[in-house]
């Protein structure tokens, strides 16, 4: 802060030597003010900038609104979001092998049935359990009866009346692929979830 | 059957034998041998008479492989085969190979007009069948002690036409009492073997013959089970979700659901061995418990297992009709455990090592009660296992392939059961005591069987 006025002084000195100097240089014209054409041009960059940017908002927007045209267009297609509704809801669950324990990553998927059946109250589902052909024919009966279950518990556990949801099992004589390798027996080991009653017009949540 | 050979051989007893040879086992070609060898391979030979009558060619046919499917005898071929006319033998004629000269005697000389016994003793033949017609439809099968040189017993049975769906089981029905005549033992022949096939219940003769479709519905169909008199059976099937129940008579084919069936999952119908209670598994939101209804009266239903975090399934009945093996999840995997048929003193039946031995299921109790067959994972296949009741030791049967739900035949000597051993999955027999196996159905996709009791003569009239 000391420095400050001893710089100025200094300065001034500079000047009142260059005063002394006798004519000034002409080459370098002493501006005046702000040159007239570059404020322009500032002006012309900055309305541009705010025109692009404008027009790159008005861009998005109309995407944004045509996207959601074509989704509600879709879905008014689909029956005012009816279809769209039970193909979340169809979307299956698969578990390990013997097993009969929900996966992390099914949670999201039983959370979206539960959004679901809270957006509607009059939804009854059918939940069947299914296994891959490796186990037992007659105990892949209790086991599918356990993946049932267990989606059904986790559902009930978020809040949804269990009496709106019916559990069965099909063991392995349902195949959803039919081969005999891990691709087709992860694909087999599921859950199947089905609309009982109440599913002719659904809510999305 | 067996016969325990006393091998004595005396190889080349040399002068150099020292006496550490005796501990020597390499060296056993030097110096006197002397062991017990056992040859479950020699059975009684028997020769199953050609026949003229192109009728009851039919029948012997059927009759001399219901013989040899019994696995107990050596079924014996004439020189020549089948077409040998088989000429009368003059009496006290013997075949120069005859080599049993004492056994042969001269006791023969009158039956040897139309049989000749030297011929099929020196083949081997320790009994010999003949089939011929008898009065009006009948049929007589006639088995002939070779040794004796006489008539054992002369059987007679109505013999339905040829056409008559009747027809196989009456010869096979003679067949079991050729076995009971020459051996005293009850045989398989007269016996069908149930299983699921495309989701349906088909019934099939034990040698391969007469495959029909049983169940009557489109619904999918699982588990097949016997009534032990052999008129009845019980199958489950699938109805909107859940397992229905049925109850269907053999000879009629008129089936009924089971009383207190049809709002749940229930399978897997085991009937008692007096026919009055039906016991089965219930698949609900609690899990999978055994229950037994009273199929005589229709009514109260009984709760034997309350799992709730394990499954109970699987039943099967001891003979005595006192007992339950059952398949329990309540150790983790599941494994084959015992109860009173009350539901009460539960413990485990067929041991395991725990976190080492695999998935234990589909029990069935052998018909003479002393053995539990089921399958167990072994290294993520399955194989079929036998649990000696008495001592309850464990005892593993195939290692072939995969191998499952296996179904005793009544003779607790035979088993069926479903492998893939031949490249795809079809149903087996396999002959426990001598381990010989034969397909009994070349279809794919077979599975579940179910063997039958022998079965009663009105059983003929199946549709």
């Amino acid at each position: 802060m000391k420095r400050l006025p001893l710089l100025l002084l200094s300065g001034l000195v500079a000047v009142a030597f260059a005063a002394c100097g006798g004519k000034q240089p002409e080459t370098t014209p002493t501006p005046t003010g702000p040159n007239p054409d570059s404020l322009r041009a500032a002006q012309q960059a900055h309305d541009d900038s705010m025109k692009a940017a404008q027009e790159e908002a008005d861009r998005r927007a109309q995407a944004d609104a045509k996207r959601r045209q074509e989704i509600a267009d879709s879905l008014a297609a689909m029956g005012r979001g009816t279809e769209a509704v039970k193909t979340l809801l169809a979307t299956m669950i698969h578990f390990d092998y013997d097993k009969a324990i929900i996966r992390g990553g099914d949670a999201a998927v039983l959370d979206q049935k539960v959004a679901i059946l809270q957006a509607n109250p009059g939804l009854r589902i059918r939940i069947s359990g299914h296994c891959d052909e490796r186990g037992s024919d007659e105990y892949n009966l209790a086991l599918g009866n356990r993946r049932a279950t267990a989606a059904k518990q986790y559902v009930v556990s978020h809040g949804i009346d269990g009496s709106r949801i019916e559990t069965v099992s099909y063991g392995e004589e349902r195949p959803l692929a039919q081969g005999h390798d891990e691709e087709a027996w992860a694909q087999n080991r599921r859950d199947e979830f089905e609309i009982l009653s109440g599913g002719e017009s659904l809510k999305q949540p | 059957m067996r016969r325990l050979l006393l091998g004595l051989a005396v190889l080349s007893a040399g002068p150099t034998v020292r006496p550490s040879d005796a501990q020597d086992t390499s060296a056993i070609d030097r110096g006197v041998r002397i062991g017990i060898v056992y040859r479950p391979g020699v059975r009684p030979g028997m020769v199953v008479l050609p026949v003229h009558a192109p009728a009851l060619d039919s029948a012997r046919v059927i009759l001399a492989r219901d013989v040899d499917y019994s696995d107990r005898f050596e079924l014996i071929t004439l020189p020549g085969g089948d077409s040998i006319r088989v000429t009368a033998a003059a009496p006290g004629a013997r075949p120069p190979a005859a080599g049993g000269a004492g056994r042969t005697g001269g006791g023969g000389a009158a039956a040897a007009t139309t049989l000749n016994y030297p011929l099929y003793q020196a083949l081997g033949a320790d009994f010999a069948v003949a089939v011929a017609a008898g009065s009006g439809d009948s049929a007589i099968v006639t088995v002939h002690d070779v040794a004796a040189g006489g008539v054992r017993r002369e059987l007679r049975a109505r013999l339905p036409a040829l056409k008559d769906p009747g027809f196989r089981l009456a010869i096979h029905q003679l067949a079991d009492r050729v076995l009971e005549a020459a051996l005293g033992v009850g045989g398989t022949a007269a016996t069908r073997v149930l299983f699921v096939m495309d989701g349906k219940v088909y019934s099939i003769d034990q040698d391969g013959a007469d495959q029909k479709l049983v169940s009557s519905s489109d619904h999918q169909a699982m588990s097949p089970a016997w009534a032990a008199d052999g008129r009845r059976f019980s199958y489950m099937e699938f109805w909107q979700g859940h397992g229905r129940l049925f109850l269907q008579e053999v000879a009629s084919g008129k089936r009924a659901p089971v009383a207190t069936t049809g709002q749940a999952l229930d399978f897997t119908p085991a009937f008692s061995p007096d026919g009055k209670t039906l016991a089965f598994s219930r698949a609900t939101e609690e899990g999978t418990d055994l229950y037994t209804v009273n199929i005589k009266d229709g009514c109260c239903l009984q709760r034997l297992t309350v799992g709730r975090f394990y499954d109970n399934l699987s039943p099967t009945y001891s003979p005595d009709g006192q007992r339950i093996a059952f398949v329990s999840t309540r150790a983790g995997l599941p494994q084959i455990y015992v109860m009173a048929a009350d539901g009460t003193d539960q413990q485990l039946f067929a041991p395991f090592d725990y976190g080492a031995t695999g998935s234990s299921n589909a029990p069935e109790w052998s018909p003479d009660g002393q053995t539990v067959a089921f399958h167990r994972d072994v290294g993520g296949t399955l194989q079929v296992f036998v649990l000696d009741v008495r001592t309850r030791a464990v005892r593993q049967l195939t290692s072939v392939g995969r191998n499952e739900d296996p179904t005793w035949a009544p003779d607790s000597r035979h088993m069926a059961f479903v492998s893939d051993r031949s490249g795809y999955r079809q149903l087996w027999i396999i002959d426990v005591e001598t381990g010989r196996i034969r397909p009994l159905l070349q279809k794919s996709g077979a599975r579940l069987p179910a063997w039958s009791p022998r079965l009663p003569e009105t059983a003929s009239s199946t549709p």
